[in-house]
């Protein structure tokens, strides 16, 4: 039943991608209508499907439905559907996402020369994403995985005209086949051991020992090498800001909300894959992207550069939030993710609509009497992602600052101290950045006269979907039903012998509400500093930034420059491989065409000697042959006249002779 | 008066087939080449018979005879028909023109 209604949430959208790519064009309205309206069909089913689950209220709730697949000799690849408390979270913050930046598109695209077809883009997305979230096994999610990856390929090349939007798409396509190949090697690796897909199978099979060790910890670290390039994890975070070249509700949708968290459900989803060793490089990638990601946003010029990098430090505290073990919390940080970051892309998408498309915030400024209903929901939506209490943001956040020190705590290890420290520092400067994203946004004076005048608030289709992303920013903190739902899977779980309770689960939780006190109050001290020192130097201009920035120049530039990241690629990645394609065009000019120019030339003259060969010696017999018989003919021709009395004289002769023969050997 | 015997007959036979041979060989005219061939086989119906009165004592040879006679008979009527037949299609009898067969 649950089943059914997950089966037509995934196809739904791929039905309206197939009827909008090709009538797309023919539909009245260009189709918008139909993209759109299914969206919120599969939101309404997502939410009956969320209904049922959460009814059962059950933390281990689950359905798998499979069919056999492909058989291979006695090998079966099974595929199908898995709902547990996960997937039902996960289907509502796609659903919903999803179908309020199908109605903000409307307004948005409105007059594009493609607009028909970036619906289509967008139902093909939708679908990937929703099929990833359900399925039940590697090589399923491996699938939806490069589905959502082309979708996202096609948006952000979507304005392809633009040499830098084709670009970043290739480059944002490229960085994840980096990525992906090491998911897919994991995949196979897991295969090989275990000779299934099948998530549960998996981990029955590594809770029976027959994945362990080293073997296990690189199978993890393989697989999360496929999060590292779809979550825009560090060293792969360099294409999610060439990717905000792309429509800003696709950066929303896609590359804010639900695509890029892609990695951290995968995470999530294989979490007792990852072995002890596998987690601490987990919350070390996860912990390095969340501060480099923060330090690059503080300088930006480009609103939704501040926004993407913003992401990808968002995105490095739920991965560093699984990596402590902290499964609860990053999940939940997911889902308030999606929606305070969704809201400031849409926010952002708005302003830059009403602004003529100017992206750079130094042409902004003022804008908060011009769009009002905007500003409001901006204004919620970065005091969430600052951690201001009360907020959906601030829970979450919370919950991993506190997982972090908790792990810290428990283990003891200089390590998980670091981290601890570099995410509470981290959270300090998302407060800053954020802050001051908005004040130079919609404070002060207008930097740009012209353009602010002709700023207007957006039409309705653009402003509903902001107001209703507020109310789940605001809302979406509360309760306690996430923690109680989305539990932290642990092997026992898939053992066959049954379920074992963690007998030192009610152990922890009192060291866990010590930590979460301390955490809780940093996290909230580092919140409000950053705040304070962004209304200092951009609401009450105490201290001037560029003066900072001059002082600091070294570190300006650094930061300016990303960390150099872009260059350092450049230099190795980009010119190794043209260097490597040079050297291999040389070997292919030089050796390989040598080889075959030389061996043309052998088999010439090979041919030429058997020709030789052929026409004077084997032809010469045959002819010889073929001379003396002809020979023969032309002699023996001779006798054969015609004549019947001829013959007869011959035959007299012929009997004579014998006769006389005859006669001399008696 | 020395009596006719065995060796009479057998010369009179061999006559009889080098005159028959002869024909055959030299004659021009496909008629005159048809009587040199009856002309061998009578001196071969000689010899069965002249075998059959003075070596054997049945009457073998005789019969033998007569179905040579019977057939050069038949063989006789068969090659008539093919002269005529030549000569319809050459207008001429003589074995030498008739010689479309030669290699």
């Amino acid at each position: 039943m649950i089943v059914d209604y997950v089966i037509w949430i995934v196809l739904l959208p791929l039905i309206s991608f197939a009827i909008q790519i090709f009538f797309g064009k023919r539909l009245p309205r260009q189709g918008d209508w139909l993209p759109t309206s299914v969206m919120f069909i599969d939101l309404l089913l997502s939410l009956i499907v969320a209904g049922k689950v959460f009814s059962a209220y059950d933390p281990e709730f689950r359905i798998t439905r499979s069919f056999e697949w492909v058989v291979l000799g006695t090998t079966t690849i099974k595929f199908g559907i898995l709902i547990d408390n996960l997937t039902a979270v996960m289907l509502f913050i796609v659903t919903l996402v999803s179908s309020l930046v199908h109605l903000f598109s409307i307004g948005y695209m409105h007059g594009d020369p493609r607009y028909s077809r970036y619906f289509a883009y967008l139902s093909l997305f939708s679908f990937s994403m929703l099929g990833l979230i359900s399925v039940d096994n590697f090589l399923g999610i491996y699938m939806f995985w490069e589905l959502v990856g082309v979708s996202s390929y096609l948006l952000i090349g979507f304005w392809f005209e633009k040499h830098s939007a084709s670009n970043a798409a290739k480059k944002a396509f490229l960085v994840n086949r980096v990525g992906d190949v090491g998911m897919f090697i994991g995949i196979l690796l897991i295969f090989a051991i275990t000779h299934t897909f099948n998530f549960s199978e998996v981990f029955g099979k590594i809770a029976a020992g027959e994945l362990s060790g080293a073997l296990l910890t690189t199978a993890g670290i393989l697989i999360f090498c496929g999060a590292v390039g779809k979550s825009a994890q560090f060293p792969l975070h360099v294409w999610l800001p060439d990717a905000m070249e792309g429509p800003t509700p696709v950066s929303a949708l896609i590359h804010a909300a639900t695509m890029v968290a892609a990695g951290v459900y995968l995470v999530g989803r294989t979490f007792v894959l990852y072995s002890e060793h596998a987690l601490l490089v987990i919350a070390g990638i996860g912990t390095i992207t969340a501060f480099i990601a923060a330090t690059i946003a503080v300088v930006q010029m480009d609103i939704k550069k501040v926004l993407a990098y913003s992401t990808i430090s968002q995105l490095g505290y739920m991965i560093a939030a699984l990596g402590v073990g902290g499964y609860n919390a990053g999940l939940f940080h997911l889902m308030t993710h999606a929606f305070f970051k969704a809201l400031l892309f849409l926010g952002a998408g708005s302003v830059i609509h009403a602004m003529h498309h100017e992206q750079d915030m130094r042409q902004m400024g003022g804008l908060r009497h011009k769009l009002p209903v905007t500003f409001a929901t901006f204004l919620i939506a970065t005091m969430a992602i600052s951690g201001v209490p009360g907020l959906a943001g601030f829970f979450s956040k919370d919950a991993i600052l506190a997982a972090s020190l908790e792990k810290a705590m428990e283990t003891g290890m200089l390590y998980h101290y670091t981290i601890f420290a570099i995410l509470i520092f981290t959270a300090g400067l998302t407060a800053f950045y954020m802050f001051r994203a908005l004040f130079l946004t919609f404070y002060g004076t207008p930097r740009n006269k012209e353009k602010f005048d002709h700023a207007h608030e957006s039409p309705g289709t653009m402003t509903i979907p902001l107001v209703a992303l507020a109310v789940f920013t605001v809302i979406g903190g509360y309760g306690k039903w996430f923690e109680e739902l989305v539990r932290k899977p642990n092997l026992q779980m898939f053992a066959e012998s049954g379920a074992v309770q963690d007998a030192t689960h009610a152990a922890t939780e009192a060291a866990a509400h010590g930590a979460h006190t301390i955490a809780m109050v940093l996290s909230i001290a580092f919140a409000f500093g950053g705040i304070a020192v962004a209304m200092l130097y951009y609401y009450w201009n105490k201290y001037s930034a560029e003066a900072v920035s001059k002082k600091f120049a070294g570190i300006y530039n650094f930061l300016w420059n990303k960390w150099y990241f872009d260059e350092l690629y450049q230099a190795t990645a980009v010119r190794g491989t043209l260097l490597l394609s040079k050297a291999m065009g040389w070997f292919d000019l030089n050796v390989i065409d040598g080889l075959v120019n030389n061996t043309a030339r052998l088999t010439t003259l090979i041919s030429f000697g058997s020709g030789t060969t052929d026409n004077r010696i084997v032809d010469g017999l045959v002819n010889w042959v073929a001379r003396i018989i002809g020979w023969f003919g032309a002699t023996l021709r001779e006798i054969q006249t015609g004549r019947v009395q001829a013959y007869i004289l011959m035959a007299l002769g012929a009997f004579i002779l014998l006769y006389v023969i005859q006669l001399a050997m008696v | 008066m020395m009596a006719v015997g065995l060796n009479h007959f057998l010369v009179l036979s061999a006559l009889l087939f080098v005159l028959g041979l002869l024909a055959v060989l030299t004659k021009k005219n496909a008629v005159t080449v048809l009587m040199g061939i009856e002309l061998i086989l009578n001196a071969a119906n000689i010899n069965f018979i002249a075998f059959s009165r003075y070596a054997d004592t049945d009457l073998d040879g005789q019969l033998f005879a007569l179905f040579v006679i019977i057939t050069a008979a038949a063989g006789a009527a068969v090659a008539l028909a093919i002269v005529l037949n030549i000569y319809k299609q050459m207008r001429s009898v003589n074995l030498d023109e008739a010689d479309t067969l030669a290699g």
